[in-house]
């Protein structure tokens, strides 16, 4: 093929930002050969629109347009932005590790006390002077997907942590990703977490924008590896602000005998996307991914699931629920693939959507790839209004209207909710759900 | 407060239906139908199936769907028309669902305290605390022989009906209302469910609270001793009287007031 695609104005922008970038981006030698060859993927496919299958329903050429150039480094002015916004959603008990503006805030973190097997380091430092091996599973994911590779290619920072054989933390870790920029700017950030054999944790992950911010951009990835009889608890709180926009991605291996537990809510921001890939490639493991969307205003949000059951005997349960106000834009797109050699495998997935308004939309895809022949897999999927014999029996009790519709879309999440093990979390996703109740009364 | 309450005891009906006509798709289901309510009275209301009932108690409640085309309601001398159906259950308005709702994912003591708190707010009451709340909620279900491991699950999920009638007459005895509708409480139970959930509303009788008791059937008045009793036919009362008019009933059937309406 000679055809040579003219590159529209945007691409042609981040590609000399990249260029002047790339020099002050932290790792060199193979580390910035990788980045230089995930931005190429990035460039060749450009922002993922309606025409890509996975894309169809979040089309970013659309909603976002472009993407914006990376933060500033912080200064103490942004530390300080972001050390007022964690006070109202600070958790109590866990280990909390600050990323503000796509870099690690070490200052606002809790770095002392560490559990015997827990080793928490910097993706710079990684970057820069870490093991090859580690490195290069830093790097791995990036020829899947152009928002991954963009990612990959302009990651700034982000946390690697390791558990080891055998260790389970007694205190949940949280890291949060604050914005405080005033400008339009867009950060960029990979993490990872690596449980070794019959480890255990919990991982707590927040985004938020500090008072004041406008337009902001969220790159995130996380890379998630629960060895062979550790347990990992995952929650995710999307809280940033109303004209962010927040591309996530996450790429989670499963050893043997392992459990891997999974909750996201989406209640800020303007546009984001969550993109999990989960592979269970050891026998006898577990995984329950559960999530809800609470949208309004012109909200668009988009869980995306790929759960890839790779060996036999392998469980999973998948519980989502949209809640959609105004003119908002749920997307829940759940794949389940069972390869061939993957029998006994149980998979289920559910999505339910609630529509509270004559324009708000969901999009519920569930798709089950089945190779194996002795497995149970099932998968539903309901849209509907609110339950106007249930609305009536509250309202002829004395609720209003709004207290009505509150206390049924507290229950309808809550069968989501519920799938949280730890009961402080579960509080949390409650606490985030009234919140969200509240504003819309 | 206490002053325009003891006036409107004085001066009128706690309920009045005047010549109330209502329609449902177009098809008029009441022609004209009035009832007058005074506190502490039994009212009951008896009638074939399809003779309007059932919707009396819907729209004296506020349920959507019905077009109220002629007459009025005044309940306390307001027009009770012109309130949503909170407002009416925070004015003292309790509907006995004849068949209440699953409200999965509610637990019965959460929906107990967000109603009975909402109504309180609403009159501009202060609100329970939950050790108040649930030392409240204890008796009432204790007298009521509802066990705490029922009010634990969601509301009516997987209740029998027994319990499920058991519970509305809980919220009765729970928000207090000044006017109770039962509507069809008997349908559905047997006779050793019927004389607990009769118990319940006996003990509820009081000379500020009327009741409204919609039955088919004549049975349940053996239970609950109505003052008056008036039959529904063809979506108007064709015949009032005391309570021997129910046992009158029982013996002769409805079909000499079909032809009557």
């Amino acid at each position: 093929m000679n055809l040579v695609l003219a590159k529209t104005e945007t691409a042609r922008e981040l590609s000399d930002i990249f260029d002047v970038a790339r020099d002050r981006l932290p790792g060199s030698g193979k580390v910035a050969d990788a980045r230089r060859q995930a931005f190429e993927v990035y460039e060749r496919a450009g922002l993922p629109h309606r025409r890509i299958e996975d894309w169809k329903y979040t089309d970013l050429r659309v909603l976002m347009r472009e993407v914006l150039p990376p933060a500033p480094a912080p200064d103490a002015g942004a530390f300080k932005l972001a050390g007022t916004a964690l006070k109202s959603h600070a958790i109590a008990g866990v280990r909390r590790l600050v990323l503000v503006d796509g870099v690690f805030a070490p200052q606002l973190s809790d770095l002392d006390d560490f559990d015997q097997g827990l080793s928490v380091r910097t993706l710079r430092e990684v970057l820069e002077a870490g093991d090859t091996a580690l490195q290069a599973q830093l790097l791995s994911p990036d020829s899947s997907d152009p928002m991954v590779a963009l990612s990959g290619a302009m990651m700034t920072d982000g946390l690697v942590i390791e558990v080891a054989d055998g260790a389970v933390l007694t205190k949940p870790l949280h890291i949060v990703h604050i914005a405080t920029a005033a400008q339009p700017v867009a950060m960029f950030t990979r993490s990872l977490l690596k449980l070794g054999k019959t480890a255990g944790a919990t991982l707590v992950e927040s985004y938020i924008g500090a008072d004041g911010v406008k337009t902001y951009q969220v790159h995130d990835s996380l890379l998630l590896t629960v060895g062979d009889g550790a347990r990992l608890d995952h929650v995710r709180l999307v809280e940033d602000g109303r004209e962010a926009f927040n591309i996530c991605a996450a790429v989670v291996t499963l050893g043997a005998h392992a459990h891997f537990s999974t909750f996201g809510m989406t209640s800020g921001g303007n546009v984001s996307r969550y993109q999990a890939v989960i592979t269970v490639a050891g026998e006898h493991s577990r995984v329950e991914t559960s999530g809800v969307n609470l949208l309004n205003g012109r909200q668009h949000a988009d869980t995306t699931l790929f759960l890839d059951h790779a060996v036999p005997n392998g469980a999973s349960r998948e519980v989502f629920r949209a809640v959609v106000d105004d003119r908002g834009h749920s997307v829940f797109q759940g794949r389940i693939i069972v390869r061939p050699k993957a029998q006994k495998t149980d998979a289920r997935m559910m999505t339910r959507a609630l529509l509270l308004s004559d324009d708000a939309e969901a999009d519920n895809k569930p798709e089950l790839e089945i190779f194996a022949d002795d497995v149970a897999c099932g998968h539903g999927a309901t849209t509907g209004a609110l339950d106007e014999s249930l609305l009536f029996y509250l309202r002829a009790r004395g609720l209003s209207e709004k207290e009505a519709q509150a206390l049924l879309i507290q229950a309808f999440v809550g069968e989501a909710i519920e799938q949280i093990a730890n009961d402080d979390l579960r509080g949390l996703a409650i606490s985030a759900a009234e919140r969200w109740l509240a504003a819309r009364s | 407060m206490l002053g325009t309450r003891h006036k409107w005891k004085k001066m009128m009906s706690l309920l009045e239906v005047k010549d109330l006509q209502v329609r449902v798709d177009e098809r008029e289901i009441l022609h004209g139908l009035s009832l007058t309510v005074n506190p502490g009275e039994i009212h009951a209301i008896m009638g074939p199936n399809g003779s309007g009932k059932s919707t009396l108690s819907h729209v004296i409640a506020g349920k959507p769907g019905y077009e109220v085309t002629g007459g009025e309601i005044l309940f306390k001398g307001e027009d009770l028309l012109e309130m949503s159906p909170d407002e009416r259950a925070v004015k003292g308005v309790f509907l006995a669902f004849q068949y209440p709702v699953e409200i999965p994912g509610v637990t019965t003591i959460n929906f107990l305290r967000t109603a009975l708190n909402a109504q309180r707010k609403a009159r501009g009451e202060a609100e329970f605390l939950v050790p108040d709340f649930l030392k409240k909620m204890r008796s009432v279900a204790g007298s009521l022989n509802i066990p705490m491991d029922m009010l634990k699950r969601g509301v009516n999920v997987g209740f029998s009906g027994g319990e499920k009638k058991r519970n509305e007459i809980l919220q009765m005895a729970l928000f207090e209302p000044s006017l109770c509708i039962l509507d069809e409480m008997d349908s559905g139970l047997d006779i050793d469910a019927l004389r607990v959930a009769a118990d319940g509303v006996n003990a509820l009788r009081s000379p500020d609270r009327a009741m409204v008791v919609i039955t088919h059937y004549q049975r349940l008045l053996n239970y609950i001793v109505p003052d008056f009793v008036h039959v529904m036919s063809k979506g108007r009362v064709v015949k009032s009287g005391g309570k021997e008019l129910a046992l009158e009933l029982e013996a002769s059937g409805y079909a000499q007031f079909e032809d009557a309406a």
